[in-house]
């Protein structure tokens, strides 16, 4: 048995010996991208618990088991975690350290060194995020957007928060510079741009998001903490600052930041429904080019995030006509997987069940969002249960369920070992169940007039709020399962062999499985397509020794 | 450092052409175009702040000119010469590195740091003038509803004029950390003129520390310079000298 990248690794600082120093300094970026998973998950398991916790407040109108002040900031921590630590960072982090360099033939990241920095930068963030609820007056209560000038005024520990996202954006700006460079300095000889896999070109126009935009809400919370903290005028009105400027600067980021979070989701999808289908993808390049289309006109939408909070109608309507854009190139990405599946061979194991999930529970979630993109209907429905769907539609059913996709799909690759796959296909269901139930009420609840971030309700609200409960208790269920499943599978499923999809890109033609510290045995020279199929059969064949084609 | 012994890969297709792999240890060009990256959400960042600025001038227009009118543009220019001053000696030293005078290099990025604190020390007299004048970060003149404050429109100049020359006198400081270390890469031979991309990018750091100087000294400083009421100021005062101040 040859040695796997779990045996040995390179160290940021010299050679230790024991196994815990190996993994703390490890500039791997397999190791990382696991260490990233394990922490990322730990803190999503935290605030899906905070959201439990809401939802059984929620049961029954009235007060439960905490009062509006605790609500307050438990939709802020759930917000907290769920945005700045798990969903940015999220797909990147994990699968763009893990399986990026594998896809394009290098052996790691073009800094290594900065990617083990930029993990315990992330770290750092983490630890100061959760050091406020301890600390001070106690978890910020403002939402995790931070809004002036109530940021700027609460008692709460806001400031922590607001250092602890600065920290996480420097992380997930020097991410996005790391793979920039390696995706333009090491893809393999003869791989040009149009030849690399669609998750590379997601995780590429993620990266220049990540690039472009954090730095504005960087400094925006800056400017904050310095108010706060100094006194300065800048946003808060009593000193001539205008709050709707904060707002302006926050969703400049904050919205390129939800194509952030679905981009390298789409690049998962565009991976499994080829493989899945046996088939070439369709419109590999429409694909491709969508997501840098779907980065720059993100850049260009913001505004509509500020429909009620004054602005002009000539800005509201260009923005809202800007807005219907974004779905024209994802509407392209949809179609063309789709039309991938047409004829195909499909193969409904789990990462294909959960792709194919995602196109229902997504498909919801995109055009819930361009009900709301027309300023009339937005000023009905903004901040009721309605957006609050619509949101975790695209995110949970978009981002998270694709993530999980990715999760069952690379689980060989990463660890060496087969899942269950019985069990997780009970586990997608009871969470695809469970997500229409969660959150389909809230549409009619929202549309009737629901208010977000309420702790109470009028009795008429009773019914959807009880669906939801449920709901949540059953994808509750799912994901434990479907966790439980990993880990099991991790210690003793069934050896998986280094190719068991029968997938076409690169990480599938490793030497061994999990693969060795420096990936390839050789580097391959890249003259192929990613997604060669004929009559069902992958074309491209490799001798894992020397890295030639045989085929 | 084992960077050194690195040997790239040949990668050869399948008509036998050989192709040189590029690795990640010892990519100048890599190297180069991830800090230019960086330096990409620096002008972000910055440019986010002119933005903020910007937007309230064209709210505040006549307070704007009258809290320039205020500051110190004798001070702030002899900054700005510094600053100018020193990218050059920054550039020398670069170009002395490339053509492999190593000791002139050190030399240059001396005198680069003698200036980085030339500049940090006259502004550090600057602020102490004003905040002599009353007018500081938490000071009564920034706050609203007392008797000393002053219009909303200072109030948020003054707010960004600390704010922007505050953070930009940080990456002064970031600055001279990073020619320390430079320095002691050079003395360790880890920088050398075959191998200089380290010197490249704190070059190139500088470059952009002395530009966003070029475009905050004119918009906080230039644009309240004809509205008068200005005097050269009285720098005795801060060392306890007499006062002529009325």
């Amino acid at each position: 048995m040859s040695k796997s990248y779990f045996d040995e690794t390179h160290c940021a600082i010299g050679h230790p010996k024991t196994k815990v120093m190996q993994w703390l300094l490890t500039i791997d970026h397999k190791r990382i991208g696991i260490m990233y998973a394990a922490v990322m998950f730990t803190f999503f398991f935290v605030a899906i618990a905070t959201a439990m916790a809401m939802r059984i407040e929620l049961f029954a109108p009235g007060a439960q088991i905490m009062d509006g002040d605790t609500f307050n900031q438990a939709f802020t921590l759930h917000g907290v975690i769920m945005i700045f630590l798990f969903i940015i960072p999220g797909i990147p982090a994990v699968f763009g350290n893990i399986v990026m360099p594998l896809m394009i033939g290098a052996k790691d990241v073009s800094f290594p060194r900065l990617n083990w920095f930029t993990f315990w930068l992330y770290i750092l963030g983490c630890l100061i995020a959760l050091s406020s609820l301890w600390t001070g007056n106690g978890f910020a209560d403002t939402g995790w957007t931070f809004y002036a000038p109530y940021s700027l005024t609460t008692d709460t520990n806001v400031i922590t928060t607001l250092v602890a996202a600065f920290v996480l954006g420097m992380a997930s700006i020097l991410t996005g510079l790391n793979f920039l460079v390696t995706i333009h300095r090491l893809r393999a000889p003869g791989m040009d741009f149009f030849k690399m896999p669609l998750f590379v070109w997601g995780i590429y126009a993620t990266a220049w998001i990540q690039l472009l935009a954090t730095p504005v809400v960087g400094i925006t919370l800056i400017l904050a903490i310095l108010e706060k903290y100094f006194g300065i005028g800048i946003f808060d009105p009593s000193k001539g600052g205008d709050p709707v400027l904060f707002e302006h600067l926050f969703w400049i980021y904050s919205h390129p930041a939800v194509y952030l979070m679905i981009l390298p989701a789409f690049g998962i999808m565009s991976e499994i429904i080829p493989v899945f289908s046996r088939r070439e993808i369709f419109g590999y390049r429409t694909i491709a080019l969508s997501s840098a289309s779907i980065a720059g006109i993100g850049y260009l939408v913001w505004g509509h995030h500020l429909f009620t909070s004054g602005m002009s109608d000539i800005a509201k309507t260009i923005f809202s006509f800007l807005t219907f854009f974004v779905a024209i190139p994802t509407g392209i990405k949809f179609y063309d997987w789709i039309a991938t599946m047409y004829k195909g061979k499909v193969i409904l194991k789990t990462p294909m069940l959960w792709a194919l999930g995602t196109i229902v529970t997504f498909a919801i979630g995109g055009l819930t969002g361009v009900t709301i993109a027309m300023v009339g209907a937005d000023i009905h429905l903004q901040d009721t249960y309605y957006s609050v769907a619509h949101f975790h539609y695209a995110i949970l059913g978009g981002v998270v369920f694709l993530f999980f996709a990715g999760l069952h799909y690379w689980f060989p690759v990463v660890t060496g070992r087969m899942y269950n796959e019985t069990t997780a296909k009970v586990a997608f269901w009871l969470n695809f169940v469970g997500i229409n139930l969660l959150w389909f009420p809230m549409f009619i609840a929202g549309y009737y007039g629901m208010p977000r971030r309420y702790f109470d309700y009028l009795p008429e609200f009773e019914i959807y709020h009880q669906i939801s409960g449920v709901g949540a208790a059953v994808i509750l269920a799912g994901l434990l399962l479907m966790f439980w499943n990993f880990l099991r599978s991790w210690n003793n499923g069934e050896l998986s062999g280094t190719n068991p999809w029968e997938g076409t890109t690169l990480e599938w033609h490793l030497p061994s499985s999990p693969p060795p510290l420096e990936n390839h045995t050789k580097v391959p020279y890249v003259d192929f397509n990613p997604y060669e199929y004929h009559h069902g059969e992958p074309v491209v064949k490799f001798d894992y020794e020397t890295m030639k084609r045989i085929d | 450092m084992s960077d050194h012994a690195y040997v790239p890969e040949i990668a050869t297709s399948r008509d036998g052409v050989e192709h040189e792999v590029q690795g990640w240890q010892g990519d100048f060009y890599g190297g180069k175009l991830g800090f230019w990256l960086f330096m990409l959400t620096e002008v972000l960042m910055f440019g986010a702040m002119f933005m903020v600025l910007t937007y309230y001038f064209t709210l505040h227009h006549a307070d704007y000119i009258d809290a320039s009118a205020g500051l110190n543009r004798v001070l702030g220019g002899f900054n700005t010469v510094v600053l100018l001053v020193s990218a050059l000696t920054m550039g020398l030293g670069l170009l002395k590195m490339r053509s492999g005078d190593v000791k002139g290099a050190k030399l240059m990025i001396w005198a680069t740091i003698f200036f980085a604190f030339l500049f940090l020390g006259v502004k550090a007299i600057e602020w102490s003038l004003e905040y002599q004048h009353g007018v500081f970060l938490g000071l009564d003149a920034l706050q609203s509803g007392n008797a000393h404050s002053k219009p909303f429109g200072q109030i948020l100049f003054f707010g960004m004029y600390f704010t922007m020359t505050g953070l930009h006198g940080f990456h002064i400081i970031i600055g001279i950390g990073l020619m320390l270390w430079l320095l002691k890469r050079i003395n360790a031979g880890l920088v050398t003129p075959e191998h200089h991309i380290l010197h490249w990018n704190i070059a190139l750091y500088w470059d952009l520390v002395h530009l966003i100087w070029v475009f905050v000294f004119p918009y906080f400083y230039m644009i309240g310079a004809d509205a008068g009421g200005y005097h050269i100021p009285d720098i005795g005062s801060l060392f306890g000298g007499h006062s002529n101040e009325h």
